[in-house]
């Protein structure tokens, strides 16, 4: 069931539009803006047929090597989408915003989360890390600074003092992580996407985001590993 | 090379700084020099077939571009976040005080309207801070305001004009509709913002 390239509308240039100067879009957001832009631009709207829009208008960016793409939040399980380029090979979204010190800054916060066990790195461990940079060091009160523009640009997420990777930026470089951290980076049990905050089994040391654990033991009496059947000694969210 | 430079040409203009034919030969196009128009042709006709922007040259001395949204103009709520929405209203104040006072104003004349609005230069505002550094530096540097210094004039005053983006994204039929509103009154009262209004789009 293939979906023909349909015509783009001003409906689906201003959708894309939006998009991209949101950086991300929550579900719910994204399908009253569909709902708005074909409103707006008086193109035919039937309420479920987002996916079907959305398709119209990645037929159109294939080309140009870029996709609007459909995240899941690892805190809250709901979809997001952003557009995302397919070429990219390094943090290049990034590159044209930031410093190189402020790249090298976030590529090493990169590594630690990603090598974390739970998905965190602290502040305290971040701000070591700025003292050591390649480029120049940078004090305490920059990389201060630098890294609440990282979380209001939602490349970083912070929490009671730990930062982690954004959904965005899991959406814009899941195949990135992918492929640079291929040994350390954790895959999903459930959905198989990219984790970079999950609960590990302790005996198999399979990995399994918040949301997905949740949906799977939903009315299970005892939670158990899907792969080697131990029981699950995380606390079930 | 097409899909590069519509990529190069969106990431520039995100930050609304205008973008030179040098950066684009340089950056994207490099050893594909003798293909350059048509390239940029091919990349013009994908960003208005796709994003529904236009390419356009604001000046063709020192070719530089900017890229326009040539989407009619919706209702605001999901243009853009709500700084962005802040700054642009106030640049539409100054840009109709402008075009209502004959598409020039003194610098003097300008910050004695924005004080109406409590809006001042010395001061830092809870909403757009530093409100001269905005005005006189972010809105040109965009490409919103133009700034020229009036010669042969001592302390030096400056006048305020439309910038090129203005002239192009901006419709003065528009500005002329919202500020008759407000006064109550006919667009036609006016009769040469009218007439202008009528000839530009």
């Amino acid at each position: 069931n293939t979906v023909m390239a349909a015509q783009m509308t001003d409906a689906h240039r201003r959708f894309l539009q939006v998009l991209m100067s949101n950086g991300i879009t929550e579900g719910s957001e994204a399908r009253k803006l569909h709902q708005h832009c074909c409103e707006t631009d008086k193109v035919y709207y039937a309420h479920d047929k987002l996916d079907d829009f959305i398709s119209t208008i990645n037929s159109h960016l294939q080309p140009l090597f870029m996709q609007i793409r459909k995240g899941i939040s690892e805190d809250d399980g709901r979809a997001h989408y952003a557009v995302v380029n397919l070429a990219e090979t390094e943090v290049t979204k990034m590159a044209s915003d930031y410093t190189e010190m402020e790249l090298e800054l976030f590529r090493k916060t990169m590594d630690l989360i990603i090598l974390s066990e739970n998905g965190f790195a602290s502040s305290t461990d971040i701000l070591n890390l700025a003292d050591q940079l390649k480029t120049r060091k940078m004090k305490k009160k920059e990389a201060e600074q630098v890294l609440k523009v990282f979380v209001e640009d939602k490349w970083l997420s912070e929490k009671n003092g730990e930062y982690t990777l954004h959904t965005r930026c899991i959406i814009e470089m899941e195949q990135y992580i992918l492929s640079n951290y291929q040994d350390v980076a954790r895959k999903c049990n459930i959905c198989h996407s990219l984790a970079i905050q999950s609960q590990v089994c302790e005996s198999c040391g399979i990995g399994m985001h918040l949301p997905c654990v949740r949906k799977y033991f939903r009315g299970q009496a005892e939670p158990r590993c899907p792969k080697c059947n131990e029981f699950w000694y995380c606390d079930t969210p | 090379q097409v899909s590069e430079l519509v990529q190069f040409l969106l990431v520039k203009d995100q930050k609304k700084i205008p973008i030179k034919r040098a950066d684009m030969l340089k950056n994207v196009i490099r050893e594909y020099r003798d293909a350059y128009s048509e390239i940029v042709n091919k990349a013009g006709k994908t960003l208005q077939e796709v994003f529904g922007l236009q390419l356009v040259e604001i000046d063709s001395k020192r070719h530089t571009y900017i890229l326009i949204n040539n989407l009619p103009c919706a209702e605001g709520k999901y243009l853009c976040r709500d700084e962005e929405k802040e700054k642009m209203g106030l640049l539409l104040i100054i840009l109709s005080f402008i075009f209502m006072k004959g598409n020039s104003v003194k610098d003097s004349a300008l910050w004695e309207f924005l004080h109406l609005l409590r809006v001042y230069p010395g001061r830092q505002h809870q909403v757009f801070g530093d409100v001269r550094k905005l005005v006189t530096e972010e809105f040109v540097r965009q490409k919103y305001l133009e700034i020229t210094p009036i010669p042969l004039t001592d302390p030096q005053e400056f006048k305020y004009q439309w910038g090129p983006r203005a002239e192009k994204e901006i419709s003065k039929k528009d500005v002329l509709n919202a500020v008759a509103k407000i006064q109550g009154k006919d667009p036609t009262f006016w009769s040469s913002q009218y007439s202008e209004a009528e000839a530009t789009r």
